[in-house]
């Protein structure tokens, strides 16, 4: 049995070091012509894909099992996360601390921090808005960013050209960035899956490479800088009372956005998205409009993006088109997916775990964004429905003796 | 006319770049309905280790020829097993698994080895000699189309015929079509499904190798970064002509690559990209299955 293992795992090892062999040991010179052979690398490749795939092994046997225990029993195993999420007893006092947590946060820790935090949970609001799409109606969106974008640009060029301040534009970017929504909803609406994906992914790209083609409407690649923060009746403030004050601000929108999509869930239009995300044919049965119900879910999922687009402009004072590629849709959907799809308590963690992780791995310097694609492909792995899975509503039937 | 015809085979060309790596986009989206995100990393590692063969063999002071045919063969193995290894890892432990994880797996694997090649080499554009030689008999219509485009457009001819052959006719291709259809009766007719997608995942690797080591001496320059844009683009044509068929994936590519060479040469080289991106959008909303795709009716 042993023996075996280890066969494998040097099998395995060979194959790495194989594998890795012209990348990994050869570095070529061009300039000077030289060609540096670096061997030792070869051996940590050798020697760490060995343990790696000895305990690959042992962890893939692991979750084999505990699929096999689940379909002998017929019931399905309540994973830690859910079991915690639905007794009173721990969430309350977890609620009452992470508030606390959240309200001192400012004051106990630094500046720099502090903008961690609005960044990460001006990813929860992506996170939940895309959510909706992605998670509740199950429409695969790729181009999410670009009502991001939208949101971001309707105040920096609304603010410059016409002087708009923050707090009205609040509202009118995500109106825009939902009339977005609903203009890529249209044309999308026979489109299934792949096909759905694919055209969301060139509408997010259309909106970038617009932005940054179209100087004269969007000052094209260079950005809009000086976008003012936002204002409190006026009072003026320093960098850190307004950073202080955007971090509750974000506090406020994201209890703000919770509390909506919540309650959208329950909602008559929330139920028909999951319908809608089960069995399209069998939802259109039932009674329920497609188009519409298609359209409502592009529409409110884009408005979160909306409100997060302008809060970013905000915050960072400075926008360009870089900050709303593909890889920016990618990100965000990652957060959905990682998190929990359908999940609001999972989209919220794992927006702060995509944002902090990265954030907090910098010590790994430039292994971080290698580390982090692992990281991605384990979890997804071992953990497939994301770190806090949903629960689907079951109904069960007892008889009565 | 002379401009337009310029245009056409330069768009031609382009076409058949697009088409070497939207076949393994769609091959393996043909049988396990993934989109392989990491593809167009395979076709980078590709390019890469043909640069790295190229210049170890350069200086041993080898003959050109010889020298590209040893850095294609050596990069089509190394695509190969990269492709098998990834499906291995990424993929097979998720069959099961609801689509979308697969998809973000695909992402971290795309994270991971763009990463990887940029930690292990560098993060600059390395120059990538052209290796194609000038053939003589080809002089004569230099001004119209080089030998390199030549060399392009025969070898992505060849590859297409050798692949169309092989799925129509050989026993594994009997195989991939039988498991593309329907993956448990495949298995339960005593097909090998796990045999079959670790093919196609070499096959669409190595198609992908050649792809790159084309376009790179083409083009004459490779980093880490340039798999994501090919096969972003790759992943579109594979679309446009309708996912999961080889003809489509080709099609679409020749489309793809006409539609962008028309438009930069006639109206602006600014907007090339959107003017693609509205042209893919315009064809799903007349076709929503792709140009050769089936729309298959969906029994209840």
């Amino acid at each position: 049995m042993l023996v075996n293992e280890l066969k494998k795992s040097l099998f395995v090892s060979l194959w790495f070091m194989f594998l890795t062999f012209p990348i990994m040991v050869i570095q070529v010179n061009t300039v000077e012509n030289i060609i540096q052979w670096r061997w030792a690398n070869l051996f940590f490749v050798g020697v760490g894909s060995f343990v790696l795939s000895a305990l690959w092994r042992y962890l893939i046997r692991r979750k084999e099992q505990g699929i096999q225990e689940t379909e002998v029993d017929g019931v399905a195993r309540v994973t830690l996360s859910q079991r915690l999420l639905n007794n009173r007893r721990f969430t309350i006092p977890a609620l009452f601390v992470v508030s606390i947590l959240a309200l001192a946060f400012p004051f106990v820790f630094s500046l720099y921090q502090t903008n961690i935090m609005i960044t990460a949970m001006i990813y929860v609001l992506l996170g939940l808005g895309l959510n909706i799409v992605v998670g509740v109606a199950g429409l695969l969106d790729l181009g999410y960013a670009a009502f991001y974008c939208v949101g971001a640009y309707s105040y920096a060029l609304l603010n410059y050209h016409f002087g708009f301040g923050f707090w009205s534009v609040l509202g009118i970017g995500a109106g825009l960035a939902a009339l977005f929504g609903i203009i890529l909803g249209f044309p999308v609406l026979r489109l299934r899956g792949d096909y759905l994906a694919i055209v969301t992914l060139g509408f997010g790209e259309i909106i970038r490479l617009i932005m940054e083609n179209w100087n004269a409407f969007s000052f094209g690649p260079s950005g809009i800088a000086n976008i003012p923060r936002p204002g409190f009746f006026g009072v003026e403030m320093n960098i850190e009372q307004v950073t202080i004050y955007v971090y509750f601000l974000m506090i406020g929108m994201s209890l703000f956005t919770i509390f909506v999509v919540n309650r959208l869930q329950d909602s008559r239009i929330g139920r028909a998205w999951i319908a809608l995300r089960e069995d399209e044919v069998a939802c259109q049965a039932m009674g329920i409009d497609k188009r519409k119900t298609k359209l409502m879910a592009f529409a409110l999922g884009a408005t979160w993006a909306g409100f997060a687009g302008v809060i970013f402009a905000a915050k960072t004072t400075f926008i360009n088109p870089a900050s709303f590629t593909l890889w920016e849709s990618i990100n965000i959907l990652c957060v959905v997916v990682l998190g929990g799809m359908g999940s609001i308590v999972g989209v919220i963690v794992g927006a702060f775990v995509l944002i902090l992780l990265p954030e907090y791995l910098r010590f790994l310097s430039e292994y971080r964004i290698l580390a982090f694609g692992a990281v991605l492909v384990v979890m997804m792995v071992f953990r497939p429905g994301g770190i806090v899975e949903t629960v689907r509503r079951t109904y069960q039937y007892k008889e009565t003796a | 006319m002379e401009y337009f015809f310029e245009l056409f085979l330069g768009g031609l060309t382009r076409g058949s770049i697009y088409a070497l790596i939207a076949l393994g986009y769609t091959m393996v989206y043909g049988i396990v309905q993934l989109i392989n995100f990491a593809h167009g990393e395979i076709y980078m590692i590709g390019a890469f280790t043909a640069l790295i063969v190229i210049s170890v063999l350069t200086m041993l002071g080898w003959n050109q020829i010889a020298i590209l045919l040893i850095a294609a063969g050596v990069a089509v193995v190394y695509s190969s097993a990269y492709g098998y290894t990834m499906e291995k890892i990424a993929y097979k432990p998720l069959r099961k698994a609801p689509r979308l994880s697969a998809l973000i797996s695909a992402i971290g694997m795309s994270l991971f080895l763009q990463n990887y090649v940029l930690l292990a080499q560098t993060s600059d554009f390395m120059p990538f000699p052209g290796l194609i030689p000038d053939f003589e008999f080809m002089e004569p219509y230099a001004h119209i189309i080089g030998s390199p485009e030549l060399v392009i457009l025969i070898t992505t001819a060849i590859v297409m015929v050798l692949l169309t052959i092989m799925i129509k006719f050989s026993k594994i291709g009997k195989a991939m079509r039988a498991t593309a259809q329907d993956r448990d009766m495949a298995m339960l007719v005593g097909v090998n499904v796990n045999w079959v997608i670790s093919v196609t995942f070499i096959i669409g690797s190595a198609t992908a190798a050649i792809g790159g080591v084309l376009i790179a001496s083409h083009i004459g320059q490779v980093n880490f970064y340039i798999g994501f844009i090919a096969g972003i683009k790759a992943f579109v044509a594979a679309v446009l002509g309708g996912i999961g068929s080889i003809p489509g994936a080709v099609l679409g590519s020749l489309v793809l690559g006409w539609t962008e060479s028309f438009f930069t040469g006639y109206i602006s080289s600014d907007y090339e990209d959107v003017f693609a991106f509205i042209f893919l959008v315009l064809i799903l909303i007349f076709r929503p299955a792709g140009i050769l795709g089936r729309s298959t009716a969906e029994k209840v």
